[in-house]
């Protein structure tokens, strides 16, 4: 695996980041080198990072899409602030990064597509690669265009199909560099392209080619080795957010012994679940791609009254349309699952960029007095695990209930220790199976909305039970009964009962962690969905430091866990950094009396470590 | 785990036994009805509960499904499971209930604001897919429910509370609407005849895919009179045009007859039987794949002043969504086997710490 000439030396991280036209397969190129560090043992973590246009103007800084990795031989939780190394396949991709790499890192640039015209599609007066402006760098130019397409000439592939090999040429270059091993990604190539065959040999020239020009040219004075990082025994998989919750819905399916029936609309970045879903017919799931957003989340409303797992997939603008169904729902009191994957907003915003704005709709926005449950995951595997808790409160509470991903989660992807299947709480439908009520005659009749005392959950009766027969709908409903009912007391009645039966799902929301190592910190950080991996590293590392900080964390917005304000009441300090602008601390604020401050970032990109780090220490007092 | 083929039943205990005799009184909930005295909805709800009995369905698997307006409190009234959802959406969600249930019998009850406005996407979606769903549409020719103004099937120049100078929107044709949507099954009746209301209610049911009835419905209240220049008793046999399929299109008194003949331009006229013979004449056929037919004679009367056809436009067979959505996944699981979720999670590589 090591080269003959240059020498290999250890590492104990690295974060490298590929950047190249939207065409030119970055996203491939990236998520092949994470597999290919996956299998070796490392733990990682990736940021694709891609334009909203399916094809921006070839060459331009608008169309450049990338793709950052980082991996280690320990445990880590982000993707990376700032790349070692950055893969630029054209000027608009170096010039759309440099800002990102700091000071004595390595830029591996393709020298074929740094011509007059390739500078002036990317805005560079001047050629950066001549100018001196690099100069702080260690650049590294690599002629990729032509030797990729000199090396698949042999195999009578014309010089413009080859082109298109260029990112397996850089792909096996930082394969060199980091040693991971060649045949495992051949393989993969065979399989990938196996319906051309004059692509496989295309692209597995181009692999051989850029990893064999790292050993013999001589231009690195060595490589790199990152060994494998310290996991817990077991299993593991690389996994993505949309992926992990794809899977946790059919896992919640089964569990419950419900149909999975998905109504969805297509929307960047949730379509993956619903592709993902697509294909797994022989799970029983069906996939409705509906004529727009309402009717996703109205068909799969209709497919839980009939006794299935109703699922809606979204983002943002398409929340926005499902509020409607949302309130609905909320008074059928049948069980519902809405993901959405927030984005950047308002409007269509940033769809391919990641944002937490959608907390205070999810919690808030619908007409009239509204409540529903609403959980975030904190990392991409953990998807699995909160599709399969929403599921659980959802059933067992008959509500609606709100699944907040985000961009960063839904793309990004992770080692992931496969769990238990068998150890999986099994999820108990309980339909109703006989009447429920009497009437003055004596008759036995069912009444839909006589409460379980102790959960205020309805009888779930699908249709099919005779007896049974029931209608419900979107009036107000005489307590009991069900039947439509407009009295004022009735109705000051039944706003409490859905309220105290969403807010009595705390019963079954685990207190809240804290992580507070010296016990006497002053200051509480506060994260929740995917910040919590940028707020626990900056934790960590302030910590390296010797100053005191104490986290936690939140996966159940609403309700909210019933510890949550005597542990935020005992810091004089709390921090909830946030990607939206303070959504989360307005409502501990809310909730509690408490002075939560917000730090706020929305750049479309994920909290980076140095940047709670730095938060902390300038609370804390100290130097940055 | 319980493994899921995806098809399910709920309860059923009464499967394999003989169907109920029942009555009309079976079908009638317990709710009192509270449309205004006269609404044409009574007359429909009537054929509805009294045609239930003859169908050889269960009360326990058949769900009356309505979003909101006048005809949307139908479901209330039925003694069977129901939703009364929200505005124009009852297409969506009959959509998911419809194809995760095959042993159910869905109704959707509408209007024609509800069907043809708001919820005219979640319609013509639904009838071009093919869902098995029975699509009933009360038109008035107004909004009830909102007090008076106008609707998509509202004539031009209609004055009402929200037109007071006239209405200046074109009208929606229902028959032609869903014909240009992909409908398999179309048809009209009106709130006058219960015994065409209930064969051609039957017909829908029968339908395996979606059927949609326009019922042509008089609100007493807010447009009294809408149909009545072809609904009325002494005016139906000279207005309106039965259909019926295989027979040459001819309406009228004895001796006064008409009949539907075909212009060499393609149009359809209305000429006297006697002038032109009865070969002249069209004979209707139901079942032409191409919906060209139909729509023409849903274009034969510009508005219910003229001669009206009356009966089932269309109905051919395609295969139904929700069918097609359950081959699918007996494909695959005669294929891969009922799917294992450990295997799943391993699609990828995996690989062992130790």
């Amino acid at each position: 695996m090591a080269s003959g000439t240059q020498n290999t030396e250890q590492l104990d991280q690295v974060i490298v980041r590929f950047a190249g036209d939207s065409g030119d397969g970055m996203q491939l190129t990236g998520d092949r080198f994470t597999t290919s560090s996956a299998l070796l043992g490392n733990d990682l973590s990736t940021f694709p990072d891609f334009p909203a246009e399916i094809r921006a103007p070839a060459g331009t800084v608008n169309g450049v899409s990338a793709f950052q990795v980082h991996i280690s031989d320990h445990d880590i939780l982000t993707p990376g602030d700032s790349p070692n190394v950055l893969v630029a396949m054209n000027p608009a991709a170096l010039k759309a990064n440099i800002d990102l790499m700091a000071k004595g890192t390595v830029l591996i640039v393709n020298s074929d597509s740094f011509e007059e015209r390739d500078l002036t599609k990317a805005g560079y007066a001047s050629n950066p690669l001549t100018d001196g402006s690099l100069a702080a760098y260690t650049v590294y130019e690599v002629p990729m265009t032509s030797i990729t397409q000199e090396v698949c000439k042999e195999a009578g592939v014309k010089p413009r199909d080859a082109e298109r090999s260029k990112n397996f040429f850089a792909l096996g270059l930082i394969s060199w560099l980091y040693t991971r091993p060649v045949e495992p990604t051949i393989e993969w190539i065979a399989q990938r392209f196996a319906s051309k065959p004059q692509v496989v040999d295309a692209n597995t020239r181009a692999f051989r080619a850029g990893y064999d020009f790292g050993e013999t040219a001589e231009l690195f004075e060595s490589n790199y080795e990152v060994k494998p990082a310290t996991f817990e025994k077991g299993e593991y998989v690389q996994v993505t957010g949309n992926q992990a919750m794809a899977w946790g819905l059919i896992a919640a399916s089964r569990l419950a012994g419900l149909p999975l029936f998905l109504g969805s609309y297509p929307i960047t970045p949730a379509s993956d679940i619903l592709h993902e879903l697509s294909r797994r017919k022989e799970f029983g799931v069906r996939t409705f791609q509906a004529e727009d957003e309402i009717a996703g989340i109205g068909a799969a409303l209709g497919a839980a009254f009939g006794g299935a797992l109703g699922v809606t997939t979204t983002s943002g603008p398409g929340l926005d349309l499902k509020s409607e169904t949302l309130g609905l729902a909320i008074n059928l009191e049948l069980p519902l699952i809405v993901v959405d994957v927030q984005r950047g907003g308002p409007s269509t915003g940033l769809p391919t960029k990641t944002e937490q704005a959608d907390l205070l709709h999810a919690l808030y926005g619908r007409h009239g007095e509204a409540p529903l449950p609403v959980l975030a995951p904190q990392r991409p595997s953990d998807c699995f695990a909160i599709a399969i808790e929403a599921t659980r409160i959802a059933v067992k509470y008959r509500t609606p209930v709100i699944v907040l991903s985000d961009g960063y989660l839904a793309n990004g992807a992770e080692p992931w220790r496969l769990p238990d299947l068998d150890a999986l709480e099994p999820i108990d439908p309980a339909f109703a199976s006989a009447p429920n009520h009497e009437d003055d005659e004596g008759h036995e009749t069912f009444w839909p909305y006589v409460r379980d005392p102790k959960t205020l959950a309805r009888p779930w009766a699908p249709p099919g039970i005779p007896g049974l027969e029931h209608r419900i709908g979107g009036l107000e409903k005489a307590d009991g009964s069900g039947n439509v009912s407009y009295e004022g007391v009735n109705h000051e009645r039944m706003v409490h009962l859905r309220h105290d039966k969403i807010a009595g799902i705390e019963a079954d929301v685990p207190p809240v962690e804290v992580n507070d190592e010296s016990g006497d910190a002053q200051l509480l950080l506060v994260s929740w969905g995917s910040t919590y991996a940028a707020v626990l590293a900056g934790v960590k590392r302030v910590r390296a430091r010797g100053m005191k900080a104490a986290h936690i964390h939140l996966r159940h917005l609403n309700p909210l866990p019933t510890n949550l304000g005597e542990v935020l009441r005992g810091y004089s300090q709390i921090l909830v950094p946030e990607i939206n602008l303070g959504q989360l601390s307005r409502v501990l604020r809310a909730e509690y009396l408490v002075d939560a401050q917000t730090m706020s970032k929305m750049q479309g990109v994920p909290f980076r470590v140095g940047e709670i780090e730095a938060a902390i220490t300038a609370l804390l007092g100290g130097k940055s | 785990m319980s493994e899921s083929n995806g098809n399910m039943t709920n309860g059923n205990g009464a499967v394999g036994t003989a169907i109920p005799v029942t009555t009309r009184k079976d079908w009638s909930s317990d709710q009192e009805v509270r449309w205004c005295p006269g609404c044409g909805d009574y007359s429909i709800l009537t054929a509805v509960q009294l045609l239930m009995p003859d169908l050889g369905v269960r009360r326990e698997n058949t769900v009356f499904l309505s979003g909101i307006g006048c005809a949307a409190r139908f479901p209330y009234y039925m003694n069977t499971y129901g939703m009364h959802s929200i505005h124009g959406r009852a297409p969506a969600i009959a959509t998911g209930l419809a194809t995760t249930r095959p042993d159910l019998d869905v109704w959707v009850i509408s209007g024609d604001g509800d069907a043809l406005s708001i919820g005219g996407n979640h319609l013509i979606h639904a009838l071009r897919r093919n869902v098995r769903l029975t699509i009933i549409m009360f038109n008035n020719q107004i909004y009830g429910l909102t007090k008076g103004q106008y609707s998509p099937t509202s004539e031009v120049a209609k004055v009402t509370k929200s037109t007071p100078f006239g209405s200046v929107d074109t009208p929606f044709n229902p028959v032609s609407l869903a014909l240009g949507a992909e409908a398999t099954f179309v048809a009209r009746t009106h709130d006058m005849d219960r015994a065409h209301m209930q064969e051609t209610f039957r017909r829908a049911h029968e339908h395996q895919g979606a059927a949609f009835v326009e019922v042509l419905q008089n609100c007493n209240v807010f447009n009294d009179g809408a149909f009545e220049k072809i609904t009325a008793k002494d005016a139906r046999s000279t207005m309106l045009i039965p259909l019926q399929h295989g027979e040459p299109i001819v309406f009228g008194p004895e001796g006064e007859e008409r009949g539907v003949v075909q212009r060499s331009d393609g149009k359809l006229e209305v000429v006297s039987v006697a002038d032109v013979g009865l070969d002249e004449v069209l004979v209707h056929d139901e079942k032409r794949p191409d919906p060209g037919f139909a729509f023409r004679l849903s274009r034969l009367a510009n508005g219910p002043y003229e001669p009206t056809p009356i009966g089932v436009f269309r109905a051919v067979e395609r295969p139904e969504y929700g069918a097609q959505m359950s081959d699918q996944i007996t494909e695959a699981q005669d294929k891969r086997g009922l799917g294992d979720l450990g295997a799943l999670l391993r699609s990828g590589s995996s690989w062992i710490v130790d």
